[in-house]
């Protein structure tokens, strides 16, 4: 029998279509839903050809085979005013809930900072930050893992038709969201988001600056290391994930420059931001499987 | 067209876009003296907030002397006649900083976005439009688009609410046959209540004679600041805009002795740098780049060694947007490594 965790993803959009195509090669999760609102939608039509059951009736088109089919885990690729209720009705069934849009109602999650520990929490939904936020707050972690950060600042430069109209219309959640999770993941006792669109041709590879204000003496060598090996980290889940320059020093100023490419499943190479959503997301849906099929440990660390 | 009973509204630029080229260390005493000046000289419209807008404080853009708030709370209650706006660049501020400006009392918020993505600014420009203010949409680098993309951006901003739409020549890259073209198009198909206006930059000394073809186009709303004090080689110097402006005819309400001492009294002593187009500043004209890189694009150049103008012409280049400015550092790194004079490296 198999070990694998059965899942959906709701939303048929590109996120969701992407997330799908990584999830088919995945080891410890079986893609068994694809949940759309619109039954002519390329998504929808594209994930029956794979093989996967969908539903054009929203999470209510789900309700009833989340038993029957064994759906443990759940992936929402909608909005943030929609998730609230997609989550309220599926982890009443029992279904644990990762979250990619900002509504945050779980805890934030970025794979190679806090996953290990919220995996072993025993979570009903887990939120997965923005693009930005899974971008750049390893390397936030990687700095106040060394030293106390007392401001820390991301800038995401990404391509406009990696951005879409939820995000654009939202704006503001993209940039309110991360700066709460540099803080409360990263751990910098102050945090800030800025989000640049670029519409260059060909579109722009996602580009991410990092600023932290350190506290004290600057341990250059330690703050070196621990961003090569949390870069190293993220590059197991995101190949793509480039160092570009830096850690530069500054006083107290270390700014790191970060580019990253994405796999180009189903979304563009450029649309690295995208990408970095879908595998950490991903990611973290293995991470819970994998623990479920170890069998019912104490987890966590 | 009977020039004399043009009513062209001007607006300063020199407290906002000045904090550019003051690293946004304008102190209070400054903006209040410059703002009580400006509102006893005429000047209708002051804009008063951190260069980058509401929020911009950040290490990639600066931190300011002061918060935007301080700034406000020091100048808005001072003024007689004049009315201050704020500036504010979704992404970068959010909500909250309007909310916080219109608490202040800001009479008019300006919604900047760049000319093609002007679909990140329906929170803001809604809002704004809701409370019952002057708003402003501001289309940047409009140079990078068609008049008819720059048009199509601008219905958008006005279906959110918007009543005034800018083409704003942030790279002050435009020439007046450019500017006369974009303003008709936006007058010609915005409806009649939607006044147009035009942001301009003297990269390429064009300040003034780009803001004339502007309201020759029909544009109403123009911005410029005293003495010039901006990005690059600064904003449309006001002072002069008025002086052609009255040889030509044009009203403006505003005190052209007075706005000349305002420039040269208090301007021009508080400036760190003369304000004029050297070849960095026309780079930026030449180029296409976005006003504000020049002073990051000179530090880079000093901590680098790699020349303010290959970095400049590289990020036009590479069809850079405002904002970017952290590319700067990042790109002035990496030309360095390549040139073999920067030792270090990427993973």
């Amino acid at each position: 029998m198999s070990l694998k965790q059965r899942a959906a993803i709701i939303g048929s959009g590109n996120i969701g279509t992407d997330l799908l195509m990584k999830m088919s090669r995945s080891e410890w999760l079986e893609p068994v839903w694809m949940v759309g609102i619109d039954a002519a939608s390329e998504g929808l039509q594209r994930a029956a050809a794979m093989g996967v059951n969908t539903t054009a009736d929203g999470v209510d088109g789900l309700l009833e085979a989340v038993k029957r089919d064994g759906i443990t885990i759940a992936f929402d690729a909608t909005s943030a005013y929609a998730h609230a209720e997609n989550s309220r009705k599926l982890t009443e069934l029992g279904v644990t809930m990762i979250d990619l849009t900002p509504a945050a109602i779980g805890p934030f999650c970025i794979p190679p900072v806090n996953l290990a520990s919220l995996a072993g929490a025993g979570l009903n939904n887990v939120n997965m930050v923005t693009c930005g936020g899974q971008a750049t707050i390893p390397m936030v972690a990687a700095v106040s893992r060394v030293q106390a950060v007392s401001y820390a600042e991301i800038i995401a430069t990404v391509a406009s038709k990696s951005i879409g109209p939820g995000t654009r219309m939202n704006i503001d959640e993209f940039t309110r969201t991360t700066a709460s999770a540099v803080e409360q993941v990263g751990g910098a006792a102050k945090g800030k988001a800025i989000i640049v669109v670029n519409p260059a041709e060909p579109p722009l590879m996602m580009r991410d600056t990092v600023h932290c204000l350190v506290e004290g003496e600057t341990k250059q060598q330690e703050i070196i290391d621990s961003v090569h090996a949390m870069v190293a980290e993220v590059k197991k889940y995101v190949p793509g994930y480039k160092l570009v320059n830096g850690p530069v020093f500054d006083g107290k100023k270390v700014s790191i420059f970060l580019e990253v490419e994405g796999l180009g499943d189903f979304l563009p190479k450029y649309a690295g931001n995208l990408d970095i959503m879908t595998a950490a997301a991903l990611r973290t849906g293995e991470m819970l499987a994998q623990q479920r099929a170890s069998g019912a440990q104490e987890g966590g660390e | 067209m009977q020039s004399s009973s043009v009513a062209v509204k001007l607006h300063d630029m020199s407290l906002r876009d000045g904090m550019h080229s003051k690293q946004h260390q304008i102190s209070l005493e400054e903006m209040v003296a410059v703002s009580t000046a400006l509102d006893d000289a005429g000047m209708p419209l002051i804009e008063v907030t951190h260069g980058d807008g509401l929020g911009g404080a950040s290490l990639n853009y600066g931190f300011p002397a002061h918060s935007d708030e301080e700034y406000l709370n020091a100048v808005v209650p001072k003024m007689k006649q004049a009315k201050v706006s704020a500036l504010l660049l979704p992404g970068i501020g959010t909500v909250d900083h309007l909310r916080m400006a219109i608490n202040c009392g800001v009479s008019t918020i300006r919604v900047a976005t760049h000319c093609t993505e002007a679909d990140v600014s329906q929170q803001h420009i809604q809002f704004a439009a809701q409370q019952g203010l002057d708003t402003v949409g501001f289309l940047m680098m409009a140079h990078m688009v068609t008049a008819e993309h720059l048009l199509e951006q601008a219905k958008l901003m006005v279906s959110y609410g918007a009543n005034c739409i800018y083409c704003t020549d942030s790279a002050g890259y435009m020439l007046p046959a450019e500017v006369s073209l974009k303003i008709k198009t936006l007058r010609d198909a915005l409806p009649d209540n939607v006044e147009i206006g035009f942001h301009g930059h003297h990269n390429m000394a064009m300040g003034v004679a780009n803001s004339i073809a502007a309201i020759e186009a029909g544009a109403r709303r123009i911005d410029g600041s005293v003495a010039g004090l901006g990005a690059g080689a600064g904003n449309t110097p006001l002072e002069v805009l008025v002086a052609v402006m009255h040889r030509m005819g044009m009203a403006t309400g505003i005190d052209l002795y007075k706005i000349m001492d305002v420039a040269e009294d208090l301007i021009v002593p508080m400036m760190d740098h003369p304000i004029r187009i050297d070849r960095d500043a026309l780079t930026l004209g030449y180029a296409g780049v976005y006003s504000s890189f020049l002073l990051f694009a000179k530090r880079a150049e000093q901590r680098y060694g790699i020349s303010a103008r290959d970095v400049l012409v590289e990020l036009g280049r590479r069809g850079t947007v405002g904002g970017q400015e952290d590319m700067i550092e990042d790109l002035a790194l990496t030309m360095a490594r390549e040139r073999g004079t920067l030792t270090g490296a990427a993973s």
